[in-house]
């Protein structure tokens, strides 16, 4: 026994790090990889190098004050030519495009002219073809995109640029948009995650002081839903509230309204599904922590003479805090990432960040702005997670 | 005093049961509410009235969009299980006997993808599998429904694993069973209804995973949640319906099984392991 036991640490070590390494080796190829890689996008920034190598290089020589060298221009000029040729003149507008409205078709006409026979020696041959070559505004686009680096992406999901002068400016109100995105995102999280805390909490109360015997079943009830997947009860949510659906028809027979009510593809819609599927996260934990409380406490309490709402907010809700705190935390981070329900119960005015993510992803193919609203909607939810290191622990397990 | 104590009690204790009642039937009434829509004979989403059908069934089984998404989702799904069950299962074990403080940093990433929004991941793998081709193939989803469910594996493993007598382990190798011997004759039979429970796990998180579907999944590997979503999005008919409820009996019956055997396997209250985390 004791010749086993000295044996086991030994084998064990070797045995541990052998069973582990398949799953983390795949892990790290197929999930942690691409989310850095992913990530990464948001500030790498290589579209323009990759089309005009030697204009970029020469971009990050010049300082950016004033003209640009005449060198400089003939580059670009020459490599605005040979991109045309390769076909890959697209890339190099886009890029340009997402700092300058109007650099696209820049580009085109200028690359038209050139290979016409134009000359493009110097800034003035280009100022003649287009006199925007003379202004300051497409340089600093094209200093701003000379990479391996760039700003330009987080500060657009902050609805921030650079200006031609290199200062950080507010866009225009009207292209504006992020900010309120990321708003509206965090406060449905929260509202929802308050939602199911009120919803939730004397559920969970009353499951844990109920015998086991009789809180099973009960909690069928809350793992039912919880079984179901997400979709499949929005989808459910979708059917119900219809202008003609079942809840409409049933407040009418009631008598409780004349007419239908708009209760979905609005912000209504988004609370009343968003909750429902997220409620049980909310129950299942704070009901382990409620389980975990000794009664003896409360009957201690109440012995001594504490009211029972006495008792409860000043012994038994301070002891369930913890558990509060975890179901609210997993609620909110999984809120914020949500993308199917509100895409199909919310309207325009309700898409969360996601649904611009997904926007930058397969429609416009920026994929630098999605990777970067994607880091921004990382950073809050990493930053709670270290702080409440609560997720972990009650998460999984 | 004491008697109106316990009349306010009383009184407190009522309002939480009718409220729990209803907030149980909030929980509950939508689910079930689909079953009988589902059944109506008629093109409006109403209760039927006296007469039942199976006509938005019918229609489901012969429309060849349906039928080829259900096909791609169980084949999607068979294949996530069959890689994420025995790489969890192997993980699962080597963590319970890890003492090494890399563990703490391991559990860490190998429950991100728990953690990480959904949107994220998915987009992380269209950025991946966009420049290798990948989207628009089933094996980019199988990799990424694996990424996802693997986590669940190893979770219900895990806690299979607290449950389980080491004496016997011991016994086994003290009679002179060699490392793998003991894991593959003694161990995994002792945890199978763990492993069993963890692979109905990662074939659901697959079979119900819509996001990284939406996202990199193209017109052939179209699964029955894209169809799904798309359904609700362009016309929400009855047929909807009946595919929420096959979908729900599904989830309901097979998750109903696995959380059997998983408290079977670890002999503790329902209720901890997280199925899905949804969208």
């Amino acid at each position: 026994m004791a010749e086993n036991r000295s044996k086991l640490p030994r084998l064990r070590r070797w045995w541990s790090v052998a069973l582990v390494a398949p799953l983390l080796l795949f892990l790290l190829a197929s999930f942690v990889a691409p989310v850095l890689m992913m990530l990464s996008r948001a500030v790498i920034d290589r579209d323009l190098e990759r089309v005009w190598p030697d204009s970029a290089a020469a971009l990050r020589q010049w300082d950016g004050a004033g003209a640009p060298p005449d060198a400089l221009a003939a580059t670009v000029a020459r490599e605005i030519n040979a991109a045309r040729q390769a076909g890959t003149l697209n890339q190099a507008a886009n890029r340009l495009n997402y700092d300058m409205v109007g650099s696209r078709s820049l580009l085109y006409a200028t690359a038209d002219r050139l290979a016409a026979g134009t000359p493009g020696a110097s800034v003035a041959d280009l100022a003649r073809i287009d006199p925007r070559w003379g202004q300051p505004g497409i340089w600093a686009a094209m200093r701003h995109a000379d990479g391996p680096l760039t700003r330009h992406y987080l500060l657009a999901a902050l609805d921030r640029r650079l200006n031609a002068d290199d200062r950080i400016v507010t866009v225009p109100a009207e292209q504006a948009v992020f900010a309120n995105i990321y708003l509206r995102t965090f406060k449905i999280s929260a509202i929802v995650a308050l939602l199911c805390a009120a919803l939730g909490y004397p559920v969970a109360y009353l499951l844990a002081s109920l015998p086991e015997r009789k809180a099973n079943p009960l909690l069928i009830l809350v793992l039912l839903p919880f079984w179901t997947s997400a979709l499949v009860r929005t989808a459910a949510w979708a059917v119900l509230l219809q202008t003609n659906g079942v809840v409409n028809k049933a407040l009418q027979a009631v008598g409780l309204i004349d007419a239908p009510l708009q209760l979905i593809y609005n912000r209504l819609g988004v609370y009343i599904a968003m909750t429902h599927v997220l409620l049980p996260f909310f129950i299942l934990p704070l009901y382990g922590v409620m389980k975990g409380i000794a009664p003896t406490a409360m009957r201690a309490a109440s012995s001594l003479g504490a009211p029972p709402l006495r008792a409860f907010l000043t012994v038994y809700l301070p002891q369930t805090l913890p558990g509060v705190g975890a179901g609210a935390i997993i609620v909110f981070t999984l809120a914020l990432g949500y993308y199917v329900t509100p895409a199909l119960v919310g309207g325009g005015g309700d898409q969360m960040i996601s649904a611009s993510i997904a926007f930058y992803t397969n429609q416009s193919l920026n994929w630098g702005m999605a990777a970067a609203l994607s880091l921004l909607l990382l950073l809050p939810l990493l930053l709670m997670i270290f702080a409440g290191r609560t997720m972990v622990r009650t998460v999984p397990a | 005093m004491s008697a109106r104590r316990s009349r306010s009690e009383r009184a407190g204790r009522a309002a939480l049961i009718g409220f729990s009642a209803l907030v149980f039937a909030f929980l509950v009434l939508p689910i079930l509410a689909v079953i009988p829509l589902s059944l109506n004979p008629t093109t409006f989403l109403v209760f039927p009235e006296g007469e039942f059908s199976l006509r938005w069934y019918r229609t489901l089984a012969g429309s060849p969009q349906w039928t080829h998404a259900f096909g791609n989702s169980l084949k999607i799904a068979v294949a996530t299980t069959l890689i994420a069950t025995p790489l969890g299962t192997l993980a699962a074990i080597g963590l319970a006997y890890m003492r090494s403080r890399a563990k703490t940093a391991i559990v860490a990433m190998i429950t991100a993808p728990l953690v990480v929004p959904v949107v994220v991941v998915a987009i992380a793998f269209y950025f991946l599998f966009a420049p290798l081709g990948l989207v628009n193939g089933s094996l980019g989803l199988i990799v990424a429904h694996t990424a996802l469910a693997v986590p669940f594996v190893v979770i219900v493993v895990h806690a299979a694993l607290r449950g389980l007598d080491t004496e016997l382990l011991r016994a086994a190798a003290s009679l002179g069973a060699p490392p793998l011997v003991v894991l593959l004759r003694v161990l995994i039979p002792l945890i199978a209804p763990g492993v069993a429970a963890g692979a109905v796990f990662a074939f659901m998180t697959s079979f119900d995973e819509t996001t990284v579907a939406l996202f990199i999944a193209g017109p052939e590997q179209r699964t029955l949640p894209i169809q799904m979503f798309e359904g609700v999005r362009e016309q929400i008919s009855p047929a909807i319906a009946a595919a929420a409820t096959l979908l729900i009996i599904a989830s309901t019956l097979l998750l109903g099984a696995a959380e059997l055997l998983r408290r079977r396997g670890e002999g503790r209250r329902p209720g901890s392991a997280a199925p899905d985390i949804g969208a």
